[in-house]
Formats: C-alpha cells, structure tokens, sequence
C-alpha cells in the first residue's frame, strides 16, 4: 500500500504538465459524481447485494449462525404446498388489488385537480395548498386518524352517513371489499397532492400558442384538452404513472395502522408481509426472497408502462407522417 | 493512458471485496461472544454512566414508571437512566436488532413469556448473581413466575410484578340496571347483561376482534380445562374442545346482540370510558387510565364462563441485554435492585406486584388492584417456550379475530391456526436447538 502511493507520488511528480492536467481533467466528474455514489452504493447497490446473498440462506441475525440454503427459500415460495407461499402469493394479491385500484384514481384525480388549480380564481393558492396538505402528514398521522374515523362502531364517518340518511353500518376496517374501499380512499386522499403538484407544473410547460392556434382552429374545451393538454402531458404521465405504481405496490403503513392487515390476513400488503416475516419473525432470508420476487414484479411492470407510452407515441408520429 | 481508466476498475474490485468482507463477517458472527453480568455488590461507585431503560408501559402504568424512575435519579448521584417508551409489538422486534448492531438499552422490562425466547436469541443475560444478591427466593413467589425466567438452568429475569386481565364495568349502568353485586360465573354474567340490556343498555358488552380479544380466548380456554400449546412436542392445541368452547362463547356475544358486530381496535376500550358499553374485560395496566377518566367504574375478576376460575396473566421481568460496557452493567443491576426492592410502590400502577411478601404487607389494601390480586392462584400464564410469542400473533391471534367477526367458525379458525402454529413451532425447535 504505501509503496503505492509513493510510486504514484513520484509518478505524479515527473509526469509533464499537461499530462497531470489531463489526469485531473478526467477525474472532475467522478468527483461531482462521489457524494452521489458513495449514496448509492451504500444505500442502493450493497443492500441489494447483501440482500440477494440473504436470501440464499436461512439468516436469523440473532443466532450464532446462518446456514446457506441455496434457492430453497425461493423454492418455498413456489411450492403451492408451503406455509410461506401461501401467506405471501396471500400478500401479493392484496397488493395487486390495491395498485388496481388506487393507481387509476391517483392518475385521474390528481389530474382534475390540476386542471382546477391551472385555472384564473381568488384564491388559488389557499386551495393549491389545502390539495397538497394531507401529503406533508406522515403516514403514522393519517393512519391513526382514520383509524378513528372510520370505526364502524365509533367512528365519525358512519355517524355523518347515518344523519344524511345513508347507511351508517359499513365495517370499513374489519370487512372486505369495505376496508379496500377505505384504504385505497384514505391512500388518495393523502397522496392526491403529489401528483397533482407534478402535473400542475407540466400543465405550466405547455405552450399558450398551442392552445390559442387550437382555438383559431375553432377546437372546444374538450378537443383543446384531448389534442394539445394531453399530448403535453405525455412525458409526465409515464414518469406519474409508474412513480404511482411503484408508491402503490409498497403499501404498508396505511393498513398496518388502520386494519393491521384484517380481517383476518385479507389487507396484508406484501410489504406487510416481508416486514412481518423479516422483522417481526426474524427469517431474513425468506423476507429478502420475497423482496426480490416483489421487485422482480414491478421492473416488469415498470418496463410495460414505459413500453406503453413509447409505442404510442411513435405511432402518433406515423399517423401524422401518413396524414401528410 | 491505461492508468486512470484502470483506478475505477481497481476500486470496483477493492469495494467489492469490503462488502464480501462484510458479508462473511455478518454470517460468520452475529451473536458475538458470549457476555456475562459482572459481580453483583448492590452499589455502584464508578464514573457517571447513563443508563438507557427500554420498556413499553405504554398504557396507564406508563407515566407511574416515569415517576420511579425519576425518585431513583434523585437518589443516585452517578447514574441517570432514561427510559424510552414504546409498544410492546415494537419492543419485541426492535430489542434484538438492537442488542445485535450494539445500539441496545441498558436495561429493560419484559414479559416472562419472551424470556426463553431472548435468551435463546443471545440478548440477554443470565442473572443468577443478582437474584442471589437481592436474596430472591422461589417461595416468595408464584411457582410459574418464578420458574419461567429460567432458561437453559440460568435466570434471565428478576419479576416485579403479574398482570392479568380483569373484568370493568361502569357501576352507573350496573345501579340502573339493579345489579348489586359483580357476577362470577357465567349464570350471574347472562343475568347481568340481560339485565342492563332491560334497563336500556343496548350493548352491554362489546366484544372485540383484536387486542385483548386472544387473551380473553386464553382465559376461557383454561377456563373450560385445556392448555393452548403442548409442552412435550411442538403443537398447539388451542383448537381442542375448551379452545373452541371458549370462542364460540365469544361469538355468541355478538350473535345475542349484547356486541355489536364488527368491533375495531380499541374501539370496545373506548366505548367502554365514553359509557357507551357496561362492561369490557382488559388487562389491569388500565386502571389508572380509567381513573384519570373520571368513569364511575369498577374492577373484579373475569368471572367464571367455564368449569373453573381462570384467567390469562403475565409478568413483566427486568433483565440486563448483553453487552460489554462493565460500568454499566454494573449500574444496570442497582437500578434493578432498586426497582425490585421498591415493588411495593409499583402497586400504584394498578398492577400486583411479584413478591408475595410484598403483596402481604398491605400495599393493596384499598387498591382497585385487590380483589384481582387476591385470586393470583387462578392467573395462568404461557409457558415458556422460545418463540412462542410470535407463534401467537401469526395464529391464534388471527382466528380469534376471524371467528369474532363471523368470517370463520371457531372450529375452522382455530384448527387451521394449529396447523400453522405447529409448523412454526417445528420450525423454532429446529432454530432454537430444542
């Protein structure tokens, strides 16, 4: 070690000038880019690493040792017969649900609202504002509260149901499809903002002369919106849309504080699920198994949403080099 | 030229080999030696040392522990602990990985039934010198107590209290409703809500689908003469015949309309100190949050629904986490000897405190506490085995939920939870070496 820095020293040393700059020259971006990848490689690739070599073997890092399994713990995942499988293939499908429902409502809501707050009013920051606020809660805050407010039994929401007449016996903490009705409500609700506030300064980006030449055009509100506010959009929606997948496949808090996952396992998350079976049971390898699975899920479904967008974008410009 | 290019390389292969390193360290240690308490002397005379004190008091025995640990400050010059509150789900994740990374507390509180399972974990450590030293004897307290903290022939724990569930009821609605006396058995509990129902209680006695509602199972499973799991093999048997007597019971509440359907977390707790519900069974960590309240109530013993008095209890156990730090350790166990002399006042909690010496001297009289305590003999606690408390919250605690929410029979519920708990079981056996 020490011979090598002095040789480096005197290398340095008896180099020409312009040779050192040249060195140096090519060091200045990756010393731009250290912070970062010092960041990323402690945060991002070690754990990723550290955690596929988890999964390989049966670690409880309480106990003196942990015995190399190989694929085993993957393999239990895909024996329809094991305990594991069961509980998390259980976990997946109630995240599947979850994303189906709640990233629809969180592409369009937000959308709207956007729209809303784009527009000339009094008052439209206060209201810019109070979209946003519920996003700046944690997750902790939002989860306790409606806890309270949609007990069934106690709750503020049943009771404001029941004096305007509707019915105000909704288990939505202890009954499906109830409590997937709460969750992915209350999720919305909380994140609507976000998104909202992506779209809001992409709706700014897109030119005022589009929309005048659409109007000059004789183009109405909706032909404007279809043909010059979504086409502008478009590089946003993919990065919404699968920033909102994502979001919406590592669901956890919201049910661990408002259902714990009931009844019974029905709202267990997988995230729910890797924490419970990693954490809280302490079979590391098998939780990193199923992170890795869970992972595996959503690069594919992340490479859809961006093939999606591509594809037709690409044949939008075909149509319009065969319209002309 | 080659140089430059060839140094990122070099370090990708440098940094590589650091996380191979890290990685076979992590496999190949883990536990770390294995630490023992120094001597106990009953005083600490070294440097100053700050002790952090792990506990989840988290109920209305959480500001009465403050307040001890405060009066203990005021009397050590060179030891100041801190506590750090926290729920006990967490506690019970968050300690081991604690101990593990080096980051634990000091000393804590936990409860008997994950002691086995921490020291066979390697978290704790044994204790027999300082129960020897605070001339702690077995027939000062209850025989299960006692024996739980034991793990491998070594003492992990020094009790300072039990803990049971207990019966409240709002004596306003009970007047109302002419009832005189707190029922006992199951023809005095119906008669009861019957009763209050009459004079216009609609539901007396809201029955929940979580928290406590397992340990309300547990009682009246040993209630009706079973055991929830197998000592001699790794089996559950929650599902026999009392299991299920148990939680039918508990279902039939919602059934006879004395519970509304559907009861939420907490939810019965909080009906109970608005006065919407008569009666709820819970632990009696909550008398003084009940009253601070101001409720009009009362506590007694869960009354007897099946063949003979039972009820789930727990005891919470001090115990040293392993580590390395001698003044510390040292400091620990004069905190500990403090508390466990200083039991008597720990009454004031609303809990029973361990020593029956301390019990017989008279710190209960007048307590909400005693009529419970007076029936320690009927507390039935868990029996100690590695693992089991997490075996319980994958379970039991589930098919007691779906069976009080009507989505399961308690047949169904509870025996595919002992299929499962069995496999769990199994599965610790193995990682525990038995």
């Amino acid at each position: 070690m020490v011979m090598t820095i002095e040789r480096g020293v005197r290398d340095v040393s008896r180099a020409p000038r312009s040779r050192r700059g040249g060195v140096a020259h090519r060091l200045t971006p990756w010393f731009f880019l250290l912070p970062y990848l010092v960041l990323f490689g402690g945060f991002v690739v070690l754990p990723a690493v550290l955690g596929l070599w988890i999964s390989l073997h049966r670690w409880d890092y309480t106990m003196p040792v942990q015995p190399f399994v190989g694929i085993e713990n993957y393999i239990a995942l895909f024996n329809p017969e094991s305990r594991t499988s069961g509980l998390f293939w259980n976990s997946m499908r109630a995240t599947g649900i979850f994303t189906l429902f709640s990233v629809p409502l969180l592409l369009v809501i937000p959308l709207g609202v956007a729209l809303l707050m784009n527009r000339k009013f009094p008052g439209r920051n206060f209201f810019r504002a109070i979209y946003f606020a519920p996003y700046v809660l944690g997750v902790a805050v939002i989860g306790v509260m409606w806890r309270y407010l949609l007990d069934n039994n106690i709750g503020l929401v049943n009771y404001m149901l029941g004096t305007v007449g509707l019915p105000d016996d909704t288990a939505w903490t202890t009954s499906v499809p109830a409590a997937w009705v709460a969750l992915v409500g209350v999720t919305v609700w909380w994140t609507l903002g976000y998104n909202s506030v992506i779209y809001l300064a992409a709706l700014q980006d897109v030119p005022a002369e589009l929309y005048e030449a659409a109007k000059v055009d004789g183009a109405n509100k909706w032909q404007q919106f279809v043909h010059v506010t979504l086409p502008g959009l478009r590089p946003i929606l993919s990065f919404v849309t699968i920033i909102t997948l994502i979001a919406s496949a590592n669901m956890f808090g919201q049910s661990y504080l408002m259902t714990e996952g009931g009844p019974g396992r029905e709202t267990r998350t997988a995230i729910y699920q890797i924490a419970e079976t990693g954490l809280r049971n302490f079979q590391m390898g098998s939780a990193a198994a199923m992170s890795y699975v869970l992972t595996l899920f959503l690069i594919v479904l992340s490479v859809i949403v961006f093939w999606l967008f591509r594809e037709r974008k690409e044949k939008q410009v075909s149509t319009r080099e065969a319209q002309r | 030229m080659s140089n430059p290019q060839a140094r990122p390389r070099r370090l990708a292969v440098a940094a590589g080999a650091a996380a191979l390193l890290m990685i076979t360290g992590c496999s190949g240690g883990g536990a770390g030696p294995q630490g023992a308490a120094p001597e106990f002397t009953g005083e600490y005379t070294g440097p100053e040392v700050t002790l952090s004190y792990w506990n989840g008091f988290t109920g209305g025995d959480g500001p009465f522990m403050q307040q001890m640990v405060d009066e203990f400050n005021a009397e050590h010059d060179n030891i100041t602990v801190e506590s750090n509150t926290m729920q006990w789900a967490d506690f019970y994740q968050r300690l081991p990985a604690a101990v593990t990374a080096g980051e634990g507390p000091d000393v804590g509180v936990m409860h008997l039934d994950q002691l086995a399972t921490m020291a066979a974990r390697n978290v704790i450590l044994p204790l027999d010198d300082l129960a020897g030293g605070l001339e702690l004897t077995e027939d000062d307290f209850t025989e299960e107590v006692w024996d739980a903290a034991i793990y491998n022939d070594q003492r992990y724990g020094i009790p300072l209290d039990v803990h049971s569930l207990a019966m409240y009821y709002n004596t306003e609605h009970f007047a109302a409703a002419g009832i005189t006396e707190a029922p006992t058995d199951e023809a005095s509990f119906a008669d009861a809500l019957a009763k209050l129902k009459a004079a216009g209680y609609e539901q007396p006695f809201w029955m929940p689908s979580l928290w406590p509602a397992h340990l309300m199972e547990l009682s009246l499973l040993w209630q009706f003469g079973g055991e929830p799991y197998s000592l001699d093999s790794p089996e559950a048997t929650f599902d026999s015949e009392a299991g299920v007597q148990g939680l039918t019971w508990m279902r039939s509440m919602v059934d006879e309309g004395y519970s509304p359907s559907d009861v939420a977390a907490d939810s019965q707790y909080i009906a109970f100190k608005n006065g919407e519900t008569s009666i709820t069974w819970d632990g009696i960590w909550q008398i003084n949050d009940l009253t601070d309240s101001g409720l009009p109530f009362a506590a007694a013993p869960i009354p007897t629904i099946g063949d003979e008095p039972a009820v789930w209890a727990n005891s919470h156990h001090f115990f040293l986490p392993r580590q390395d730090d001698e003044d510390k350790l040292a400091a620990a166990q004069v905190f500990i000897a403090w508390m466990s002399e200083h039991s008597g006042d720990w009454a004031g909690s609303g809990l029973i405190p361990a020593r029956l010496s301390v019990r017989d001297s008279g710190v209960l009289d007048g307590m909400v506490q005693q009529t419970i305590a007076e029936q320690i003999d009927n507390m039935r606690f868990l029996p100690p085995i590695p693992g089991i408390g997490s075996v319980q919250v994958e379970t039991l605690e589930i098919a007691v939920s779906s069976a009080v929410l009507g989505q399961q029979t308690p047949e169904e519920a509870l025996s595919s939870a002992a299929d499962e708990a069995a496999e769990l079981m199994e599965e610790n056996e193995a990682a525990f070496g038995g």
